[in-house]
C-alpha cells in the first residue's frame, strides 16, 4: 500500500536502536502497513516530547512523515502503555519475547490486521494474566497458524495416517504430530505423550478463554513449551533471544525459592 | 565499502575505509573526513594518530568500578574522600561523567557497560553484574543507586538489579522520575505524568 506524503497510523512500538547523537531507528508494528522502520529524531533528548511515548510495547498513534529512506516520526501519543507489563520483570521478558517473535514472523510493509490484533490482546493479557506462560503458549499457536506455519495435531505428518491415543512425537522438520512408526527416521523428533497433545489441540482449536480454564503446570507445560519452541525456532532457522532472558529468570527465581 | 576510483590515491582510499567503519559514518561523510584530515597540517593529524594509538595502548577499565581510566583503580576508586557505603550504577562511562558534572554526588560508581535487552540477545551475563556482586561482598556498601536510562532497556535493567541485590540486604534506590526541566506538560507521556505525580514533593517556604 502506498502512503501519502504524510500520513497517521496506529503502532505497537518492537524494538528500538541509536542513531546519530540523539535520534532512533524504531522498528514498528502497524494494522495497515506491517512491520517498518521508522526514524524518531532526537527522542535521546531529556527534553524530548516524543520519548516517552515512543518505548517498545508501546501501542500509540503515529503521525508520519515520508523519507529517502524510512519514514520520520513527526508527532505520536500514546494509546496504551500496558503499565503492569513494564513494573513486573516477568511480564516484562514475556511482552519482549511476544515482540520478537512478531518482528521475526511478520513480513516488511504487509497488512496484518488479524495479526495485529493478537499482538495487542495478547500485550493486554500479559499485562493481567496469572498464567503468562499459557498466554505465550495460546500467542505462539496463533501467530503460527495467522503466518501459515500451523502445526499438523490431528494427522501424522510423516505417512498422513490417523494418530492413535497414545504417546507420538512431535518432529518440527515434518511439520507437528507424527506416529511411533514414522517418528524412528525423523531427525529432532521428540515424545509428546497423549496429555501434551491434548493441550496442543486446545491451543489451536479454543478461544482464549477456554485454553485459560485448563490449568497447565509442571512438566507438561514444560512438554508443550519445548515443543512449540523448537517448532517456531524450526521455522525461524534461528533462535528466539528473548526465550534465553526468561529461562534465566525462571532458574533464579527457583534458586531464590531454594535459599528462602 | 570502496567507493574509491583509481584517481584516488592508495593511503586515501585507505583512511576513507577505516573512517567508514566508524559508527553514525557514511560513504560521502567519510570522504569528506578524508580530505579534511589530508588538508590539516601534518602536526595535527599526527596528534590526532597519536592520540588514538594512546587511548587504545593507555586506557584500561577500572578492575573497581569498571570505568574507563588510565590508573587503575581509577582516580573516583582512590579518593579518599569519597563516601564507600553507596555505589551508583550507571549502564555507560558517560553516564558517570553527567552525574559528575551535578557536583552533588560523593559516592561511588559502577559502570555496567550495557542494559539488559533481552530481545538483542543481550543479558545480565553480557554486563558488568557479577563485578558489582563482588564488590557487595565486603559489607562496605550499605546504598545501591539504580541510575540506568529511564527507558525500557533500562528499566529491566533496574529490575533485574533489584531482584538480585534484594537478598543481600542492601538498601536499593532508583533515579527520580518525572518531568523534565524545560519540558511542556501538555506533551507528557502517561507514564512520565503518574511518576511525577507520584513522586510530587511539599514546597518549602
Amino acid at each position: 500500500m502506498s502512503a501519502p506524503r504524510m500520513y497517521k497510523t496506529e503502532a505497537v512500538i518492537l524494538r528500538q536502536r541509536r542513531l546519530g547523537e540523539a535520534d532512533r531507528i524504531l522498528c514498528i508494528y502497524t494494522p495497515a502497513y506491517g512491520k517498518m522502520d521508522v526514524k524518531a529524531r532526537g527522542v535521546r533528548k531529556t527534553t524530548s516530547r516524543m520519548s516517552g511515548h515512543l518505548q517498545p510495547l508501546t501501542r500509540c498513534m503515529l503521525q508520519l512523515a515520508q523519507g529517502h529512506v524510512s519514514d520520520v516520526v513527526a508527532g505520536c501519543e500514546t494509546l496504551e502503555s500496558f503499565q503492569p507489563l513494564r513494573e513486573n520483570l516477568d511480564r516484562l521478558s514475556r511482552g519482549l519475547y511476544a515482540a520478537e517473535l512478531i518482528d521475526r514472523f511478520a513480513p516488511e510493509r504487509m497488512h496484518s490486521f488479524p495479526t495485529y490484533r493478537l499482538f495487542v490482546e495478547t500485550l493486554r493479557r500479559l499485562a493481567e494474566a496469572e498464567d503468562l506462560d499459557q498466554t505465550l503458549r495460546f500467542f505462539e499457536m496463533r501467530l503460527l497458524d495467522q503466518c501459515g506455519f500451523r502445526p499438523e495435531l490431528e494427522a501424522c505428518s510423516g505417512c498422513g495416517s490417523r494418530l492413535e491415543a497414545v504417546d507420538n512425537s512431535f518432529a518440527p522438520i515434518s511439520g507437528g504430530v507424527v506416529c511411533h512408526v514414522c517418528a524412528g527416521g525423523i531427525a529432532g523428533a521428540g515424545v509428546l505423550s497423549l496429555n501434551g497433545l491434548k493441550v496442543l489441540r486446545l491451543l489451536q482449536h479454543g478461544s482464549y478463554n477456554d485454553a485459560m480454564r485448563v490449568r497447565i503446570e509442571g512438566p507438561l507445560a514444560r512438554e508443550v513449551e519445548t515443543h512449540l519452541r523448537s517448532f517456531i525456532v524450526s521455522v525461524l532457522e534461528r533462535d528466539v533471544n528473548a526465550a534465553a532472558f526468561i529461562e534465566r529468570l525462571r532458574r533464579e527465581g527457583a534458586r531464590h525459592a531454594v535459599e528462602a | 565499502m570502496n567507493e574509491s576510483t583509481p584517481a584516488t590515491a592508495a593511503p586515501l582510499a585507505r583512511l576513507i575505509d577505516e573512517l567508514y567503519k566508524l559508527p553514525g559514518i557514511g560513504p560521502k561523510s567519510a570522504q569528506r573526513l578524508a580530505y579534511y584530515l589530508l588538508r590539516m597540517p601534518a602536526e595535527e593529524a599526527r596528534a590526532l594518530a597519536s592520540a588514538i594509538v594512546e587511548v587504545k595502548e593507555r586506557v584500561t577499565f577500572c578492575s573497581i568500578c569498571q570505568n574507563v581510566t588510565e590508573v587503575d583503580p581509577c582516580r573516583i576508586c582512590m579518593d579518599g574522600e569519597r563516601d564507600r557505603s553507596i555505589i551508583c550504577v550507571v549502564e555507560e562511562p558517560l553516564d558517570i561523567l553527567a552525574i559528575e558534572r551535578t557536583q552533588s554526588y560523593r559516592g561511588m560508581h559502577h559502570v555496567l557497560h550495557g542494559a539488559i535487552s533481552p530481545i538483542d540477545g543481550i543479558g545480565p551475563e553480557d554486563l558488568k553484574v557479577s563485578e558489582l556482586l563482588q564488590r557487595l561482598r565486603s559489607g562496605e556498601v550499605r546504598e545501591i543507586i539504580l541510575a540506568t536510562n529511564p527507558n525500557l532497556e533500562g528499566e529491566a535493567t533496574a529490575m533485574y538489579l533489584t531482584r538480585l541485590l534484594r537478598p543481600l540486604g542492601v538498601l536499593i534506590t532508583r533515579l527520580a522520575r518525572g518531568l523534565p526541566v524545560g519540558g511542556d506538560l501538555e506533551y507528557a507521556d502517561d507514564l512520565t505524568l503518574k511518576r511525577a505525580l507520584e513522586g510530587r514533593q511539599e514546597i518549602e517556604s
